[in-house]
């Protein structure tokens, strides 16, 4: 179906100053019909005022902006197909849970009978049946979202824009509202537009992701080409952690190139760079050893651990290996390898795969 | 045993019990007692069975069965009651108005605005009263007019001072409002208009009830300004005891200002609850 693949939104060179200041920097992005596509970028990137610019609050002050093929130029937030879900939630204090999912269809000019159907309908997706005469007064702040969410999803919107919807929650209501989200998106089919700082609940939850920094968009894919391939170094130390080492660059034969790192030494890898690079790997792709091992193609450096922090599935190990940051390795703590008795003082041998390193050029 | 304990054995006063230091509490006392005493003492002498209001003869009701039935002093309360209606009505839509233009919108002039529209608060009231005197007689209000045409020009000498109050109570209301809702009520549809009536306005309510029954208070015992703008045909409450008590302090004269502190006290009331359940409801959210 050609329909199918054609973008919901569509930006085109969108930029946006306040005063002197640009929020947004010439920013070109397809989000696809039926995505959980999520923005993610440090605050003050730049992406709540995007969304912002998509729900109509704002206006670009260069470029266009297409909602389902209609060009938004001019259009008010109240004629968009889209709605947003604020982060405050910003449910109407004067009104019941039913009172707020339904204001948007006595707006359109509903009957009450149908207001009452698809209110009752949007309430059961999203658990609170039951709660329809309750004040806002009287939810907590889980249910005062699902309200929010109602509210927004009860308008079948082209796309649903979430500005920072679970931030507001704790931890653990956080982690089982992803998972809802996700499942809720399958369900209606709506296109999902989230904006979050978190970038762990952007992996966790979006099929596409976009990185944001300063007003422009740094690197746009799947979370996992995102985790594991990142473009630059500010997408590669901003999704997950990672430990970065400095280094210079120079061919060495057709496809192999000789980086020589302060730290590490003298390393060859696979590809094409020349100059100042930066090399990155995992902390889960390093293995920890008393002995020095012995495989071919391994990066191996040597230190003393400093610090261990346990975080009940795996500890994250901090190893002092003569450069400003320790080198961070985590360790599962089921395997049995007999590195499970690491302690602060030890010197240890830390190797990874050379193809596991990340070779960063931005 | 408990009670001669805490009267005869008092325990040490704490750091912020200023009111157990006799200083404090002698002013305390005395600070009571000037101002409540000759209300209480007003109120107590309206029961004196006695024409003159020096000693205490024994109880009585009727100088409030005289004060009903005065019909000059019921005029003045009718006259009171329906100015304070008409003026309390349209100083709440001004002031409304000028609250949510001041809150909503960005204009050339807008600090100066505020500040002119605050000015009769600050103005002594005796120059708002010669001013008013002055603009009525020269511009006319016709005086032979029916009941409660009659009440225009003291009418609106009174929205004149009362509607300020009202805007800045309103103003200060909209000020907690989260713009965010009036986005959300946007973002689901709703048009300017509508955003206003369906969310911004059930906001405000509160503060248009609190200001409305601060300026109906404010015109019902106003006394300077009505002096000087009341005809011979529109006498207001306050304006008839004073001249009442220019012949005698009688007890009819306190039966009468009886009955209108009760009915300012039960305002007040309704709109300090008012303000409080808003309050509430504030902090539930």
């Amino acid at each position: 179906m050609l329909a199918q693949n054609e973008p919901i939104i569509r930006l085109k060179g969108v930029s946006k100053f306040f005063g002197a200041a640009c929020a947004v920097d010439n920013v070109s992005l397809d989000v696809m019909r039926g995505e959980f596509f999520a923005l993610v970028g440090p605050s003050g990137c730049g992406k709540t005022t995007l969304l912002r610019m998509l729900a109509g609050f704002e206006t670009p002050d260069t470029g266009n902006l297409f909602i389902d093929g209609r060009d938004m130029t001019g259009v008010r937030a109240n004629r968009r197909p889209v709605n947003l879900v604020f982060q405050s939630y910003a449910i109407f204090p004067h009104m019941s849970v039913a009172e707020n999912v339904g204001y948007g269809l006595k707006i359109a000019g509903l009957a009450r009978d149908e207001i009452m159907a698809r209110t009752a309908e949007v309430l059961r997706l999203v658990k609170l049946t039951g709660q329809e005469k309750k004040h806002p007064g009287q939810l907590s702040g889980g249910q005062r979202q699902r309200v929010a969410l109602a509210r927004a999803l009860v308008m079948r919107p082209a796309v649903l824009l979430l500005d920072e919807p679970l931030s507001a929650l704790d931890a653990r209501l956080r982690e089982a509202m992803q998972l809802e989200l996700v499942h809720l998106q399958k369900t209606v089919g709506i296109t999902f537009l989230i904006v979050t700082h978190d970038q762990s609940e952007a992996l966790s939850m979006a099929d596409r992701i976009a990185v944001m920094d300063q007003g422009a968009i740094c690197q746009v894919a799947s979370p996992g080409e995102l985790y594991e391939a990142p473009n630059c170094r500010f997408v590669a130390d901003f999704i997950g952690k990672i430990n970065l080492f400095e280094g210079a660059a120079a061919m060495h034969g057709k496809d192999r190139i000789r980086i020589n790192s302060a730290i590490l030494g003298e390393v060859e890898l696979t590809g094409a760079a020349r100059g100042a690079v930066t090399l990155a790997v995992r902390p889960e792709k390093i293995r920890i050893s008393c002995e020095p091992q012995t495989l071919l193609d391994i990066i191996q450096v040597r230190g003393r651990v400093s610090d261990i922090a346990y975080y009940g599935g795996y500890s994250s190990v901090f190893i002092d290996i003569g450069a400003a940051q320790p080198l961070m390795a985590d360790i599962m703590n089921a395997e049995q390898n007999g590195m499970r008795n690491v302690t602060p003082g030890d010197n240890v041998y830390c190797s990874w795969r050379a193809a596991d390193t990340l070779l960063l050029t931005g | 045993m408990n009670i001669i304990k805490k009267i005869f054995m008092k325990s040490p006063s704490r750091p912020l019990d200023y009111h157990r230091r006799w200083p404090l509490r002698t002013i305390l006392i005395c600070t009571l007692i000037f101002l409540y005493a000759p209300i209480f003492t007003l109120i107590a002498f309206s029961f004196n069975d006695s024409k003159r209001n020096i000693v205490w003869h024994g109880f009585t009701l009727k100088y409030y069965e005289k004060a009903f039935a005065n019909a000059e002093l019921m005029l003045a309360f009718g006259n009171s009651l329906a100015i304070a209606l008409f003026s309390t009505l349209i100083s709440i839509v001004l002031g409304s108005l000028a609250a949510y233009t001041l809150w909503r919108f960005r204009f050339p002039g807008k600090a100066a605005y505020e500040g002119v529209m605050v000015l009769p608060v600050v103005v002594p009231e005796i120059c708002m009263g010669v001013a008013m005197m002055a603009f009525i007689a020269r511009t006319g209000w016709p005086q032979d007019v029916p009941w409660p045409l009659n009440l225009g020009a003291i009418t609106i000498a009174h929205i004149a001072f009362c509607f300020p109050f009202a805007a800045i109570v309103i103003r200060a209301r909209l000020q907690s409002f989260n713009r965010e809702l009036a986005e959300s009520a946007h973002d689901l549809g709703a048009g300017e208009f509508q955003v206003f009536r369906d969310i911004i306005l059930p906001h405000m309510r509160p503060g248009i009830i609190a200001g409305g029954l601060l300026a109906f208070t404010l015109s019902l015992d106003d006394f300077v300004i009505t002096f000087f703008t009341s005809g011979p045909n529109s006498v207001t409450f306050p304006v008839k005891i004073y001249s009442m008590m220019r012949f005698s302090v009688t007890p009819e004269v306190n039966a009468a200002s009886t009955v209108l502190i009760i009915f300012t006290i039960a305002l007040t009331a309704i709109a300090l609850r008012l303000q409080y359940r808003s309050q509430m409801t504030e902090q539930v959210k």
